[in-house]
């Protein structure tokens, strides 16, 4: 096969010079940082010099932060001495309000206003979901969103790895040795608030996993694509993050300004089609694509023009993440509520753990089912995201969509995107005719987790949504899809082109293009071949006649 | 007794056996990226039908410039002339020993049924392959030639058309080279551009 075509090559040089007008001069991104690691080393090597900290500023030498602090607000309040307009710029992000307005839809989303297929919704619920909210204290809808003490600076610039938000505290940290987690025997330490203060730094992928590993209730539960793997991730779970290689930071690629960290789940962008970011350049463009560093021209001009040419279709995503949890952990791929609440002959909580540890069955909760090495499905996504809201009327309750990627084949703006689906069952209330917004967590009793008792909760949290729980309630099917974007895998096992281009491939659910390869043209096919046989078989028994007759003469 | 003609002259012959080498790996590669088996895979198969195909339209730019400077295009005038008698020898003459209606010479190479044949050859198949090909191959570059009207799937599926229509002309076509004064002389002839002739 070599031979055959570096003959063609050779000897028909003339034709493919032509070819090489697709030839544009391109680096990778990781070529660039390469050649500057290099040259870093190469001087830090000449010099012998001594390893400086990468700040200008050793918080440690600061005396306003020798304290003995008693609460995560006092810790703030000494951030604040300095850093005059943190907190003014933390209020204005989603990470602090927890709403969305999105432009295009003019949904109003954010995580308190959608309404999930995990633990369904924030409302309430917020003394253990503001675990992961960069505040202290919201605990009801009292909360005071204007006082700047209540952001909490250290869940995010923590480097001491100590600092944790403890669910149920309404977004404390333990200030007293607690239990932890919850009937473990195992306890906590009082957070030495001091000793985090004074270690301050920048975020990592440890302190925005902290959150972000975590979300839908435990560590790889919801995205698929973050889990704490990738607190120490080796090239083959992820090309950016890899400690031992380039060992980017969160903040690398979601690069901020005024703690407005780019990047959005609820207003992605799906596309663009144009060159890497440059410093200075005008306009809005999302600086956390992976356009903005690789352009969508990515490919080298030695590997086939097809690779470039495939950007207008396909997200980067779709090749280069072949799979997502691709590191050691499973992640949940379905919640089923509807079982939840069957406790044993004594009234007690069951809990039913699969060979890998995880729960597949919790009367809390109820059945899970989760999957290691998942193959995404597939969807045209042009970056809009229509959600199924509260008090939004489900037509067809068979399959709800959480959300709902807009886009398709004509779209300019859309490409073809990797999602993991996440399938649940959960409460709808079928007389105020919307999804159920129930109450999970409490001391009270109307919580499900202390009670298992559907109407109470439902009853407690559609009041808390400011609506009167008609009494009857169903369990419908819904679906959340989340787009796959991290974990990027290294070139090498990027996806090949059979595995698309086949039959029953893994586009097979895209059926609005023509793909080559596919089994296009049944139809001509059966007809071409058809003829091209009946002249076999003609011409085989011409010759036959032919050969027996000069036999005979 | 037999006596022997000129009759392909060096460029004839080498295009013919380069065209048919591109075209039977064109066509191995092409069905292969339609779907039809699995051979070099699927990534392989595409550079090399690109490769073959970018050197397919290399050899016909020499061939067309070749026929128009010698004047050898006339050879593809279609005729009607004993087409009947040609007919008529392929169903019952050529099993009897029966002598060849068309007597070949360095000026007409072709007999009548012939003629017909290459000529939808060059007047449909290839064009279609080659317009479909070409457009299929800048796919991409569609909108910015102001064609993005065009359906890849119909530039498909006449390019296919058209590959189909190429395989059964072969088959017919291998087939016949052994129907000539002896089952071996036109394919002899090729090969030294000598063919044997009553
Ligand atoms: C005898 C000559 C040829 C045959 C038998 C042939 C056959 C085929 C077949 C069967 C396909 C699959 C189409 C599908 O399933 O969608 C194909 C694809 C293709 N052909 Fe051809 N073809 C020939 C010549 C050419 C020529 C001359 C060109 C260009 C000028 C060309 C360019 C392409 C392109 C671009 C594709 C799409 C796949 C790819 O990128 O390789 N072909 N061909």
């Amino acid at each position: 096969m070599q031979i055959i075509r570096s003959m063609i090559i050779l000897g028909l040089g003339l034709a493919l010079s032509m070819l090489s007008t697709h030839a544009f001069a391109s680096t990778t991104p990781a070529d660039a940082a390469k050649a500057t690691e290099k040259v870093v080393e190469a001087k830090s090597d000449g010099m012998k010099a001594k390893k400086v900290k990468d700040s200008t500023a050793d918080h440690s030498k600061f005396k306003e932060l020798q304290k003995d602090f008693k609460t995560g607000p006092e810790v703030t309040r000494a951030c604040l001495e300095c850093h005059t307009e943190a907190a003014k710029q933390v209020h204005s992000t989603k990470h602090w309000t927890w709403e969305y307005l999105n432009p295009v839809t003019k949904q109003k989303l954010g995580k308190k206003n959608v309404i999930n297929n995990f633990c369904t919704s924030v409302e309430s619920n917020q003394t253990f979901c503001s675990a992961c909210h960069v505040g202290y204290g919201w605990k009801d809808d009292n909360f005071n969103f204007a006082a700047e003490e209540n952001v909490d600076c250290v869940v995010c610039h923590d480097t001491t790895g100590k600092y944790k938000k403890i669910p149920g505290l309404s977004g404390h940290p333990n200030y007293k040795s607690m239990e932890w987690p919850p009937h473990s025997g195992k306890f906590r330490p009082a957070t030495d608030l001091k000793e985090v203060a004074l270690n301050v730094g920048k975020t990592s992928r440890k302190t925005c996993g902290s959150c972000h590993f975590y979300g839908g209730g435990g560590n790889a539960v919801k995205h698929g694509d973050l889990d704490s793997s990738l607190d120490n991730p080796k090239r083959y779970l992820d090309v950016h993050m890899d400690a031992d290689g380039l060992n980017f930071t969160c903040g690398k690629c979601h690069l901020s300004d005024s703690h407005e960290v780019s990047g959005s789940r609820y207003a992605p962008t799906a596309s663009d089609s144009e060159g890497a970011l440059i410093r200075g350049s005008k306009g809005d463009r999302n600086p956390s694509t992976c356009q903005a560093c690789h352009s969508d021209t990515p490919h080298k001009e030695t590997s086939s023009p097809k690779l470039n040419e495939h950007t207008d279709k396909l997200a980067c995503q779709t090749c280069h993440i072949p799979a997502f949890a691709r590191g050691p952990l499973e992640t949940k791929m379905t919640w089923d509520w509807s079982t939840a609440g069957k406790l044993d002959e004594n009234g007690k909580r069951i809990r039913i753990k699969g060979s890998t540890g995880r729960d597949l069955y919790d009367s809390k909760k109820g059945n899970f089912t989760y999957e290691r090495y998942v193959i995404p499905e597939y969807v045209w996504f042009n970056g809009t995201v229509k959600f199924t809201l509260f008090g939004e009327k489900v037509e067809d309750r068979s399959l709800v969509k959480i959300n709902d990627f807009q886009g398709d084949a004509k779209d300019p703006d859309a490409r073809i995107w990797p999602v993991k689906v996440f399938r649940g069952k959960q409460p709808y209330d079928l007389g105020n005719e919307t999804l159920g917004v129930f109450h999970t967590a409490g001391k009270d009793d109307s919580a499900f987790w202390g009670n298992y008792d559907w109407d109470k909760s439902m009853a407690f949290g559609m009041k808390a949504m400011g609506v009167e729980y008609s009494g009857k309630m169903e369990f419908v099917n819904t679906e959340m899809s989340w787009p796959i974007t991290h974990m990027v895998a290294p070139k090498e096992d990027a996806l090949e082109c059979h595995q698309c281009h086949k039959e029953d491939g893994r586009l097979a659910a895209i059926k609005d293009i023509y793909m080559p390869g596919r089994n296009n043209t049944p139809i001509l096919d059966k007809l071409g071949f058809l003829v091209a046989l009946l002249t076999l078989i003609g011409v085989l028994v011409h010759g036959g006649i032919r050969i027996i007759m000069s036999k005979r003469g | 007794m037999a006596e022997r003609i000129y009759i392909f002259k060096r460029f004839e012959r080498f295009w013919h056996w380069s065209q048919a080498a591109l075209i039977m790996f064109l066509m191995l590669t092409g069905f292969e990226v339609h779907g039809t088996y699995n051979f070099f895979g699927y990534e392989a198969a595409v550079d090399f039908h690109t490769t073959a195909a970018w050197t397919l339209v290399g050899l016909w730019v020499f061939a067309v410039f070749w026929h128009l400077t010698t004047g050898e295009w006339k050879q593809y005038i279609p005729t009607m002339e004993k087409v009947d008698a040609m007919l008529k020898f392929y169903l019952t003459g050529i099993f009897t020993d029966a002598p060849h209606p068309f007597k070949q010479t360095t000026v007409s190479k072709h007999n009548p049924l012939q003629r017909l044949a290459y000529l939808f050859v060059l007047v449909i198949i290839n064009p279609l392959i080659w317009t479909t090909g070409w457009f299929y191959l800048f796919y991409s570059s569609w909108n910015d030639w102001g064609v993005g009207w065009l359906s890849l799937e119909w530039v498909a599926f006449f390019h296919v058309a058209a590959a189909f229509m190429m395989l059964i002309f072969l088959i017919a076509h291998v087939y016949l080279a052994t129907a000539g004064h002896t089952a071996t002389s036109h394919i002899k002839a090729m090969l030294t551009g000598w063919e044997d002739v009553d």
